[in-house]
């Protein structure tokens, strides 16, 4: 990595990245936080959790995941797309990565019990993995709205052997789901781990989680360089989180040359107040645990988000995405659904590909990239996309967007 | 010396504990939490704890969750919340206000510290904000006379417990158990170990809080500590009840209750 300012040790001891992240949490849970941030850092020094970890990923969840070019889609856009198949790991999404390293974690605190909180089930179902294969007790907190619209992995994580708490408070999405967790975690830190799904959360969840799904971005580097000789132009992932973006991110921030784009949930268009693009229509506070950019009135209330992706449909964002923008390293652009499921249709047709409609969002991102990278660059643009997930959970949402249900399904 | 400080030596004086009553601003309605505040001052309670309702409150139980909601749902804003507290201050009772940190960060922190003396509030109660992030408080807080209440648990290490209490004014909060809070019905093994490893390295009072919700269980906690606070419990008086007036009522009667078992610690 290069000497560029910003690759230097972020976060700070205290997990500051800037002025976001930091801990705002219950005492009681500072203990837990503390040992987790010592566990982390003593394993990720010791060439045996490396190990582990580097032989779970290759052997279990199917990385190095391919960079696959894809020339139709290229074609389309005019640009050179790269896609990172991150759709073709185990479970179905870069999610894995995460659920591996933290439950490595929670095994070697001596821990048994872990608890998760699910959007679109994605994390839900990669903890109740991890968690079957680790031996460890899982308890699911989904929101009640979300077990309705994602059934199927409810299912998913029920046959992995986890608990499925349904969240009816608050707007019963993801963000009372945490909530629900923490309380769950205060009360039993002792014998639990949380693990978080995204790089969110009081310190070090978003630099622990960062260095857990960083392999995305490290791979796809490599494979650019042996495959085209060069590095992308530009760089594109969709932000819920952040976790995926902040995992390609990475290997790439000392790299002045290439363009960082992260695409938030526009919903119905961040004009309409109903969407979750927390940087691009948020504010600064503190939601979870960490300061970074939050959707909230004027009394600092969370304001509920809105997005066609239930894993995207979360009304914060990890504090590294937060100083990315703040520091201009990073662009941060909304996509709304329309032009989600746009890009999610070209890419089942160009390329038969069923994307997750979270990444449909970095799909659409790129469309709208690559002309102007094309006229600023004189030239095609490689653009390296995070293809964050498959869409086998989302044949429901997008069967009936298409309106390409037959009535009785 | 601040309001509380005095409250808790004029108890300590008597023998006992002071009694800390918590209400959410604006639950039921912005007038119907004076009410229930006033009745709770009336019927005993020494210090009112006045919470200002937030959308996402990890450190309350399911009882304070729906109250807030309520609250929230009924429009009240932090401006409305200030208001409450003048209210209640003008009883005589000193207030003191628990708050997650997100709506004090949004009102701004020096701004929100000039308003809430203002309106007569003593202080600080900060479930989700612990004194390393602190450092506006910690300024805003010495501008403007405020008490600061960090809270510490059963699972503070010695090290962060002294430096806890190190920027702890007026009192500290020892969380009972590990856990939300709502009544329970044993009171903690937890709480008086932690009390007295509060007290070995301040000499500032320390009250006991979460799970407490019978006048025997105040009896207990009013034996080991120099406060008990109670709040759910309080709050269910009002939320199961069928009409306003019985919610008085019950309140009035459990504060009473209470207000009697700080003044016969089980010792
Ligand atoms: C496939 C996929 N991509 C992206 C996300 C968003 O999370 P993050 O922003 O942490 O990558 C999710 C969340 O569920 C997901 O399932």
């Amino acid at each position: 990595m290069s000497a560029d300012a910003l690759a230097a040790p972020y976060p700070d001891t205290a997990g500051h990245f800037g002025r976001f992240g930091g801990r705002f949490v219950p005492e009681a849970l500072v203990a837990a936080l503390d040992e987790l941030d010592g566990a982390w850092r003593t394993a990720m020094a010791d060439e045996s959790f490396r190990g582990e970890f580097a032989a779970l990923l290759r052997d279990y969840a199917g990385t190095p995941s391919l960079l696959y070019p894809a020339e139709r889609l290229s074609a389309k856009l005019g640009a050179r797309v790269l896609l990172k198949r991150e759709d073709l790991n185990h479970t179905g999404a870069h999610k894995v990565r995460n659920v591996l390293g933290q439950a490595l974690l929670t095994k070697r605190m001596g821990k048994r019990r872990v608890i998760a909180e699910t959007g679109a089930g994605q994390h839900g179902v990669a903890s109740a993995t991890a968690a079957a294969l680790f031996d460890l007790e899982c308890v699911v907190y989904m929101g009640e709205v979300d077990t309705e619209r994602q059934a199927l992995n409810v299912a998913r994580m029920r046959m992995l052997g986890a608990t499925v708490v349904p969240v009816t408070t608050g707007s019963r999405t993801l963000k009372d789901a945490m909530n629900e967790a923490m309380r769950d975690w205060v009360a039993n830190v002792d014998e639990t781990h949380y693990l978080i799904g995204t790089a969110a959360g009081p310190h070090p969840f978003p630099a622990m989680v960062r260095d857990f799904v960083r392999g995305i971005g490290d791979e796809a580097r490599q494979q650019c360089l042996d495959q085209i000789g060069r590095l992308p132009d530009a760089v594109a992932a969709c932000v819920g989180g952040g976790s995926n973006a902040l995992g390609i991110f990475h290997a790439f921030v000392g790299d002045a040359d290439v363009r960082l784009y992260g695409f938030e949930a526009g919903g119905d268009g961040v004009e309409t107040g109903k969407h979750a693009a927390s940087i691009t229509g948020g504010s600064t506070g503190v939601l979870h645990g960490t300061r970074t950019y939050v959707l909230q009135d004027a009394d600092g209330q969370t304001v509920e988000s809105h997005s066609i992706s239930a894993g995207l449909d979360y009304p914060g964002v990890g504090p590294e995405h937060a100083w990315l923008h703040d520091s201009g390293r990073a662009t941060y652009t909304p996509v709304t659904d329309t032009e989600a499921m746009a890009a999610f249709e070209l890419l089942c047709r160009t390329e038969g590909i069923i994307p997750a409609i979270e990444s449909a969002h970095a799909l659409a991102g790129a469309v709208q990239i690559a002309p102007k990278l094309a006229a600023e660059l004189g030239r095609e643009p490689v653009i390296l996309i995070n293809l964050s997930g498959r869409g086998d959970k989302d044949v429901h949402t997008a069967g009936e967007y298409f309106g390409i249900l037959d009535k009785e399904q | 010396m601040s309001r509380i400080g005095v409250a808790f030596d004029k108890a300590r004086a008597d023998g006992r504990a002071v009694l800390v009553g918590c209400m959410p601003a604006g639950f039921p309605t912005v007038e119907g939490s004076i009410a229930a505040m006033t009745a709770m001052v009336e019927a005993g309670v020494d210090v009112i704890e006045v919470e200002i309702p937030y959308s996402d409150p990890v450190m309350d139980g399911p009882v304070i969750q729906k109250a807030s909601d309520i609250a929230l749902a009924g429009g009240v804003r932090t401006a409305d919340a200030l208001r409450i507290i003048e209210a209640v201050a003008a009883t005589g009772a000193p207030v003191v206000t628990m708050t997650y940190w997100n709506p004090v960060e949004r009102y701004g922190v020096d701004a929100f510290a000039r308003d809430l003396a203002a309106a007569g509030g003593t202080g600080l109660i900060t479930p989700d904000l612990i004194p390393d992030e602190a450092q506006e408080w910690l300024a805003a807080s010495d501008a403007h006379g405020l008490d600061r209440t960090f809270l510490v648990s059963p699972s503070s290490t010695d090290q962060r417990l002294a430096m806890t209490v190190q920027h702890c004014r007026g009192f500290v909060y020892a969380t009972a158990v590990m856990g939300v809070t709502g009544a329970r019905a044993r009171t903690s093994d937890a709480a008086p170990i932690l009390v007295s490893r509060t007290r070995e390295v301040t000499d500032l009072p320390v009250g006991v809080g979460l799970g407490v919700g019978t006048g025997a269980q105040a009896a207990t906690v009013a034996g080991y500590a120099d406060g008990v606070i109670v709040g759910s419990a309080l709050v269910r008086c009002v939320l199961d009840a069928p009409d306003r007036a019985a919610g008085l009522t019950a309140l009035r009667t459990l504060s009473a209750e209470l207000a009697d078992g700080v003044r016969n610690p089980t010792r």
